[in-house]
């Protein structure tokens, strides 16, 4: 099949995608959580058929308190997030709570210091930074030729930006916060997206090496022809998995998995249609400016 | 025996050790019309190490998020200390918390130091405790370390005491406060007498603290000095003699672990360290019980429809697929009970992805083997063929994989990367699950294939 003439379409479809999460990440960000905020968050179960609103809380939290978010996470159970709680402000909010409801659980409390959520921010960065180097470097290295790193590095990134798109417009229409584990989601999207580029580049390399008369083009299109089968099966069954995973796997791991389900299908599709097709592009610019400096 | 065969029975018998690993501890099993009741069990071996009884048993770790407990991140302030007693100080705190927790009933507690640049820090994981509040408390506070004077008072035993019950021993043992503590002392050093070589501890007072204690010694030489740690009393030395100087040596037949023990103990004391509070976090124990049910669901299920895709789709390869496939989750779980591999709910997620993952590896080769009977190859030869161009591709982009991996686990405790537990807990998943999957990608499923699989006639 001759896949690199639509080059044009697959990338249209890249930005049709791109483009709003782009927009809506520099327009509204990401909503970060408490761990790269600091702040307070309290989980609680409350007797079943109890609710709690936002007024009702207020009272009860002490006044300097700013509530950021009241969240429902299940049936009667809140998520409580916001500046941060001493020890003795959440024991009494729990009694006022207690007085209130009689049976409050609590299932989960975590504080975080302002000192530690700015490390984190600054790990996590560093984290992401030395994959996508290390990633770059082990391509270019594998495959001897720099262009075979810098276009799967650009198709990293694009997949990425399609995640950290993605979220941002979850967490400004739904709420969904950006976590440790959504950066955990980021790196191994990283190496999904790699994972997949490489299998092309390999039978791109093999080709090459079989066929020497062939062009450049027909090499690609047959690479991404014999190994689309490969791919689409390897990522039906990771997507199975985390399709599971989201739909079942429980609230803690929610938005985890549909991270890694956004990075898997977005690494899935960049490889043979965003790799190739820049590689295809990249060596017919060369050889434009070959001809011109023949002349 | 051909070489597969014999890569068949290592199979076999690996994966015979491996399910008896994974299994509950307990597990009742009842046969149906046989109206008997089996129980299966993983293996327990008692063996003795040095004399001591010690039982082996394989069981998984729990992270604190499925168990529940409390992790709290300290930050000791070591404004005040000079710089190259730091580590000794730090090093002190935590020996001290360790103590105070232990004391408290709190069973397999992680107190670890984490110092990077300036900032000396301490890691407590509390499993199972939920009271905020008591707990902070027994972190939270600084050591103090007094020595006091220990009064042995005669006791009257009335002859009518039969029992030792009826003896007030609390009568018998008193202190008193001699006005010396923590803040006069110096520094605690593990010290070997010049003449015996044996290890004692070396104490240092400062100037206030040399005259206390040389009126102490000098007032009530023979007596014993209690050296008391939050309230309890870790040893009770003799004075044999008037110490003038306000240096001072304790011996008593220490072992060396012994003797870097109570210098640590005294150090504690000695080099006082404000603590503050950088982080908490508690989980109570419903939650992760929840979240772990919800996600072993989805987990089986997932691993049902990539089973169930596979045999459709790839017909008997498929389904040595799906058996190469139970193969590594039972290699995975032993794996992890072998090592310890504590288990967290993001773990668990890593775990079922790298399910997903091993698959590749399957599909990889068997793509590559239609390829090649497409092309007109014997079947036999176009397995092989298919196996070995595929094991390129793959050992390069699992490679990848394991780089990725490797960053998220930091195993090197790189400063400037994470180390927080749930990303750790992940990486660490994901890396086995990854190695694994190259292994019975390539290995288990090949020997398969060539066990089982024959030209379609």
């Amino acid at each position: 099949m001759q896949f690199l003439r639509h080059s044009t379409w697959f990338f249209f479809i890249s930005l049709l995608v791109l483009v709003p999460g782009v927009f809506s990440l520099f327009r509204y960000g990401l909503r970060p959580s408490v761990d790269f905020t600091g702040g307070s968050l309290l989980e609680i179960r409350l007797p079943s058929g109890s609710k709690v609103t936002r007024e009702q809380l207020d009272e009860l939290l002490p006044t300097d308190f700013q509530l950021a978010t009241l969240q429902q996470s299940g049936e009667s159970q809140y998520q409580i997030k916001g500046s941060e709680l001493s020890v003795d402000e959440r024991q009494n909010f729990l009694l006022a709570l207690e007085s209130e409801f009689e049976q409050v659980e609590i299932l989960r409390s975590e504080t975080i210091g302002p000192t530690l959520s700015a490390e984190l921010l600054r790990k996590t960065l560093n984290a992401v930074i030395l994959t996508a180097v290390l990633i770059t470097c082990y391509v270019w290295y594998r495959f001897r030729d720099l262009r075979y790193g810098v276009c799967a590095t650009i198709a990293m990134f694009h997949d990425s930006l399609i995640l950290l798109g993605s979220f941002s417009l979850l967490g400004y229409f739904f709420g969904v916060e950006a976590d440790v584990l959504f950066v955990t989601a980021l790196l191994t999207t990283l190496s999904f997206s790699v994972h997949d580029t490489i299998v092309v580049y390999d039978r791109i390399r093999e080709l090459r090496r079989k066929h020497p008369r062939h062009t450049y083009t027909e090499i690609l299109d047959a690479a991404v022809t014999e190994t689309l089968a490969r791919s689409i099966n390897n990522s039906v069954t990771i997507i199975l998995m985390l399709l599971a995973l989201s739909l079942l796997g429980g609230a803690t791991i929610r938005w985890f998995s549909i991270a890694l389900l956004i990075g898997a299908i977005t690494g899935t599709y960049s490889s043979p249609f965003t790799a190739v097709p820049l590689l295809g592009i990249w060596d017919r610019l060369q050889r434009r400016r070959q001809l011109a400096r023949k002349r | 025996m051909s070489s597969v065969q014999k890569r068949y029975l290592v199979i076999v018998f690996l994966t015979i050790i491996a399910a008896s690993i994974a299994l509950p501890e307990k597990l009742q099993l009842r046969i149906p019309g046989l109206n008997r009741e089996i129980s299966l069990g993983s293996p327990r071996f008692t063996r003795l190490i040095n004399g001591e009884p010690v039982t082996v048993a394989f069981s998984f770790k729990q992270g604190l998020d499925i168990q529940g407990g409390m992790q709290v991140i300290l930050e000791a302030d070591m404004r005040d200390i000079a710089a190259e007693d730091r580590q000794t100080a730090l090093e002190s705190v935590r020996e001290v918390l360790l103590r105070r927790v232990d004391l408290y009933g709190i069973s397999e507690p992680v107190v670890q130091t984490a110092v990077a640049g300036e900032s000396y820090r301490i890691v407590i994981e509390l499993p199972g405790v939920t009271n905020e509040a008591e707990a902070l408390e027994l972190v939270g506070r600084t050591a103090e370390l007094s020595f006091q004077l220990l009064r042995e008072n005669p006791i009257d035993i009335s002859p009518d005491a039969t029992d030792a019950a009826q003896i007030d021993f609390s009568q018998a043992l008193s202190l008193e406060e001699t006005g010396l503590g923590g803040a006069q002392l110096k520094r605690a050093t593990v010290q070997f007498d010049q003449n015996t070589g044996e290890p004692q501890v070396g104490i240092q007072f400062d100037e206030e603290g040399s005259k206390l204690f040389s009126k102490v010694t000098s007032e009530h030489t023979g007596e014993r000095l209690a050296i008391v740690l939050d309230s309890s009393i870790i040893m009770a030395p003799n004075l044999t003699e008037p110490i003038y100087g306000g240096q001072a040596q304790i011996s008593g037949g220490f072992t060396l672990d012994e003797a870097k023990q109570l210098s640590i103990q005294l150090n504690a004391g000695a080099l006082p360290v404000p603590i503050a509070l950088l982080e908490q976090r508690t989980i109570g124990a419903s939650l992760g019980g929840e979240s772990v049910r919800d996600s072993l669901q989805a987990g089986l299920l997932g691993i049902l429809l990539v089973s169930l895709f596979m045999m459709l789709y790839y017909g008997w390869s498929g389904v040595l697929a799906s058996v190469a496939l139970t193969i590594y989750a039972l290699l995975t779980a032993a794996l992890y009970k072998i090592f310890g591999v504590t288990i967290t709910v993001p773990g668990l997620a890593g775990l079922l992805l790298s399910v997903g993952m091993a698959v590749d590896a399957n599909i990889l080769i068997f793509e590559r083997m239609k390829e090649e009977v497409r092309l007109g190859r014997p079947f036999m030869r176009a397995m092989e063929l298919g196996f070995g161009r595929a094991w390129d591709s793959i050992k390069d982009a699992n490679l990848a994989t394991i780089m990725t991996a490797l960053i998220l686990i930091n195993p090197l405790n790189l400063p400037f990367l994470n180390s927080s537990g749930l990303v750790r807990g992940f990486g660490v998943t994901l890396l086995i699950g990854v190695l694994l999957g190259l292994f019975t990608g390539v290995f288990v499923t090949r020997t398969l294939v060539r066990m089982y699989l024959r030209e379609k006639k």
